[in-house]
């Protein structure tokens, strides 16, 4: 074959690859959603505008130097090409543009999205500021969690705070696999392992943690839709890995959530009178 | 002579009268680092197809999960007894290993020891004009060393839990407590051994070859007329050397948290699965911490070497001197040097403080500055050159394509909060594929068409190889490509039926398509495996230099005798002085004497 064949498959590199991923975003009729899933988390949106803005900007580097190596190969064959070869060996002046255009690029990115990561995972929500009454510094009143997670082979466990908002007292509520949150709320999950690593994976949320065993983590978010999606165990924990799978049931309030919560509640007094012990 | 003959000792007997002692001498316990070499290359080869293998399995997994797989399917999990692999299908057991022992092999057993181990055993003493290694003891046992990994990985399929499966970063507690996991008692174990025995073999090999370099030297190759090669191949031994000797210290501290009750990686107390509790006091992330250690830099020992490669293909076959060299050479130095400080990329959302995560954050985003360095001067390279398309060349062409893709993909996941959905979700495999297969297999199936004829004094097939390239290269993007999507879907790694999430049900034709792809790529390799074979005994003989390039390996015999050269070689020039205005031809070896100078040994003999 030729070295137009070999130019074009170059070619069709980033035309398939940009082709392709414009496909998967389109969301043509008739086809399930081929790419990020829908958000329903109010601190969600921004990783979503960040991801797509490095995808606007890698996805225009990947076709610029997609076509310049077309352009290159197209040009320069050794039986069209009639000049003789460029005898260079370098151009400084090239070489700090091209190192010093990416090196600003990346800065950029890495300040850009500082804000984006601490809020996901260094501010908690705060129930008050604090005696000084500013935010985000030592003394603020950090949100209690709502819900206690336990991952384990190979089921997730939940352990709501009950009436009085504390962890480990006698009027939580203990459940598997579904957990139930309230909406327009923001809601602060405190996970942790019983045996190996697993991570606690809401795609719809864009909230993943690891879970440690021997430490405790904390995530939260503020879900903005009623429904019912998928915890997913995003670390391997073994064999059974692939059907940890648990069910996120977001309420549509706050009230609904509290009337949950009693009824669940009453329903395990009733039917169990060994609340203190512990789950094994 | 005086700095190249240290290694020349008195084992290059003459080879008539071979004994069976001699066969052995020079054949299985050779000293000869070509010899060595293609031990590596052999066995190495060897590998990739049970690596390849084993991928097919995980493909067949997730294109018809729970489906009998045709044929091999019955023979294979017939069960017989067998707890595990019942009715033919692959059981969530055997899914598990599969993709902890396909990366174990690929990464342990063919990319780390088929860059430094074959193509940096046969090709620095070749290309810096030395006899032979510094220590070619050494360079024997590294080789050796491989052998009891390839014995311990190859057993630990066939005692309890058929191989291991705690993933090939083999976190804790999964890995570490017996209990956790049908696979983590003996293959667990045996598979720690076999790391430990490649971490050993990678260190004698990374020892001898920064002394080969720094020692070894043709007279006239200054470091900056070193091919970029050599250059990748010095740079790879400096992480080797600084980064193994934690990885093989956290498997040690592993196997006495198995074995002797030791609690490094388990925290006080830990009950898994009815264990024992656990004595503690460990914690689970430091093992991540040094394993990352050095699997970060490892992840560069898997590609510096290739770019070096691919670096050198490309000058030859565009005619044209290699652009912005020392840039080139800075870049790869770069690379490493971040190399050491971002390992915590792969803990972003591991428990690690996330303002730790700040730092390696900012570390991994230049990361991709020395990249784009590279792969600026690879196209100013072809930029005005006469380009030959030559199956090395499309392979390296290729590379650079893939790596341009493999390399952005890396933003994506250098993006703290980008990385929150994204990590441990396809789009991490889909990047690292592209980097691995499509970026260094890719280079490594061009340096075998590249140097084949000096290894076999032969040329492979340039129509097949050609075929193969093409094939190779559709294939290969139709299976990883649509792996981005997947993850851009939050798709999940190392799930053996990830369809009943109702997020992800839909992705099933997509992954059968993927899958189809992923048979024919490994079915195309037949191609490559027929040629290469047949063209060791039958291909087109050729000389010393039949693709007149201007490196040192190319004055010496193909393939070289004992000793390599039968002239001293004195480097006169850079390896990149094509097109030069100095000689008629289009290449200026760096052997060959400028016209006004006076006779010298440089004449080949």
């Amino acid at each position: 074959m030729g070295h137009r064949v070999w130019s074009l498959l170059f070619l069709s590199v980033p035309i398939w690859g940009i082709g392709s991923i414009v496909w998967a975003i389109a969301d043509l009729p008739g086809m399930e959603r081929h790419w990020l899933p829908a958000n329903i988390n109010d601190h969600g949106q921004v990783i979503d505008s960040l991801f797509n803005f490095i995808l606007y900007l890698t996805g225009g580097i990947f076709i610029c130097t997609g076509l310049v190596q077309f352009w290159f190969l197209w040009k320069y064959d050794a039986q069209s090409n009639g000049e003789p070869v460029k005898y260079v060996h370098g151009n400084h002046a090239l070489e700090l543009i091209w190192s010093l255009l990416p090196a600003v690029t990346l800065l950029f990115i890495s300040f850009v999205q500082l804000n984006a990561w601490a809020d996901q995972k260094m501010r908690r929500p705060i129930l008050s500021t604090g005696p000084d009454g500013i935010a985000g510094t030592l003394d603020d009143i950090l949100k209690p969690p709502l819900v206690e997670v336990t991952g384990r082979q190979f089921e997730w466990r939940y352990r709501y705070a009950g009436k009085d908002g504390v962890i480990g007292t006698r009027d939580d509520v203990h459940g598997v696999s579904e957990l139930v949150i309230p909406m327009d709320e923001d809601v602060v999950l405190a996970i942790k392992s019983e045996d190996v690593l697993h991570s606690f994976f809401l795609p719809n949320l864009r909230v993943k943690q690891d879970v440690v065993p021997g430490m405790k983590q904390y995530v939260w978010f503020r879900a903005n839709q009623a429904g019912i999606y998928d915890i997913v165990c995003a670390e391997l924990c073994g064999w059974g890995h692939y059907k940890m799978r648990g069910f996120l049931r977001i309420l549509p309030s706050k009230d609904d959530f509290d009337q949950w919560l009693q009824e669940a509640y009453q329903a395990q007094e009733l039917k169990s009178y060994t609340l203190d012990e512990d789950e094994e | 002579m005086s700095t190249t003959s240290v290694a020349s000792h008195g084992h290059a007997e003459a080879h008539s009268s071979m004994g069976v002692r001699d066969f052995v001498r020079t054949y299985v316990f050779s000293l000869d680092h070509k010899i060595i070499g293609l031990q590596f290359l052999f066995s190495t080869l060897l590998w990739f197809l049970v690596g390849g293998l084993l991928a097919l399995g995980i493909r067949w997994q997730l294109a018809w999960p729970w489906e009998t797989m045709p044929v091999i399917g019955p023979m294979l999990f017939s069960g017989g007894g067998s707890a595990q692999n019942m009715g033919g299908q692959i059981s969530p057991e055997f899914y598990t290993m599969l993709f902890t022992m396909h990366a174990t092999v690929m990464i342990f057993l063919v990319i780390i020891p088929i860059l430094a181990g074959a193509f940096g055993n046969y090709l620095i003493p070749l290309m810096i004009g030395a006899d032979d290694m510094a220590f070619p003891t050494l360079n024997m046992l590294s080789y050796w060393f491989m052998w009891p990994a390839f014995i311990c990985f190859g057993a630990s399929f066939f005692v309890a839990g058929n191989g291991a499966a705690s993933g090939w970063t083999s976190y804790p507690p999964l890995s570490s407590v017996p209990e956790a996991a049908p696979s983590s008692g003996d293959a667990q174990t045996l598979w720690l051994l076999a790391v430990t025995s490649v971490g050993v073999a990678s260190m004698l090999g990374s020892v001898n070859y920064m002394t080969t370099i720094i020692q070894m030297r043709a007279p006239g190759m200054t470091m900056f007329r070193l091919p970029m090669t050599i250059w990748a191949m010095f740079i790879t031994a400096l992480l080797q050397a600084f980064a193994l000797p934690v990885l093989t210290s956290a498997g040690v501290m592993q196997l006495a948290d198995r074995l002797v009750g030791t609690g490094f990686f388990v925290p006080e107390g830990l009950v898994v699965n009815n264990s024992e509790p656990a004595s503690g006091g460990g914690q689970p992330l430091l093992w991540q911490h040094l394993f990352w250690f050095y699997s970060h830099p490892a992840v560069y020992i898997m590609i510096l070497p290739a770019m070096g490669m691919v670096s050198d293909i490309i000058s030859c076959f565009s005619r044209k001197p290699i652009f912005g060299y020392k840039p080139m050479v800075y870049a790869i130095c770069g690379i490493a040097g971040l190399g050491f400080v971002v390992w915590g990329h792969h803990m972003f959302i591991s428990g690690m403080n996330p303002y730790l995560g700040m730092t390696f954050m900012t570390a991994t985003m230049f990361i991709a500055l020395p990249s784009a360095v590279k792969t600026f001067n690879w196209l100013g390279t072809i930029w005005g050159g006469k380009l030959q398309f030559t199956t090395p060349m499309l392979f390296a062409l290729s590379f650079v394509s893939m790596f341009v893709i493999g390399g952005l993909s890396g933003i994506f996941m250098a993006a703290t909060p980008v990385d929150i959905f994204i990590h441990d979700t396809y789009f991490i495999v889909a990047h690292f594929h592209y980097v691995l297969f499509a970026g260094t297999a890719m280079a490594v199936f061009g340096s075998i068409y590249f140097w084949f004829p000096k290894m076999f004094g032969r040329l492979m097939n340039e129509r097949w190889g050609k075929v193969h390239f093409f094939f190779t290269f559709i294939f290969l993007n139709g299976t990883f490509y649509p792996m981005h999507i997947l993850g851009a879907v939050g798709f999940p790694r190392r799930l053996a039926d990830p369809y009943h999430y109702q997020t992800f049900a839909h992705l099933q034709p997509m992954n059968q398509f993927m899958t189809m792809c992923a048979i024919g790529m490994v079915s195309v390799q037949v191609i490559f495996a027929a040629n290469f074979f047949y063209s060791i005994f039958f291909g087109p003989a050729v000389g010393r230099n039949p693709w007149n390039a201007n490196s040192l390996e190319w004055c010496a015999p193909s393939p070289p005798g004992h000793g390599n050269f039968d002239f001293q070689p004195i480097v006169y020039r850079g390896p990149y002085e094509y097109g030069s205005p100095e000689v008629d031809t289009d290449y200026y070896p760096q052997w060959q004497a400028p016209p006004e100078a006076t006779e010298t040994a440089a004449e080949p003999s």
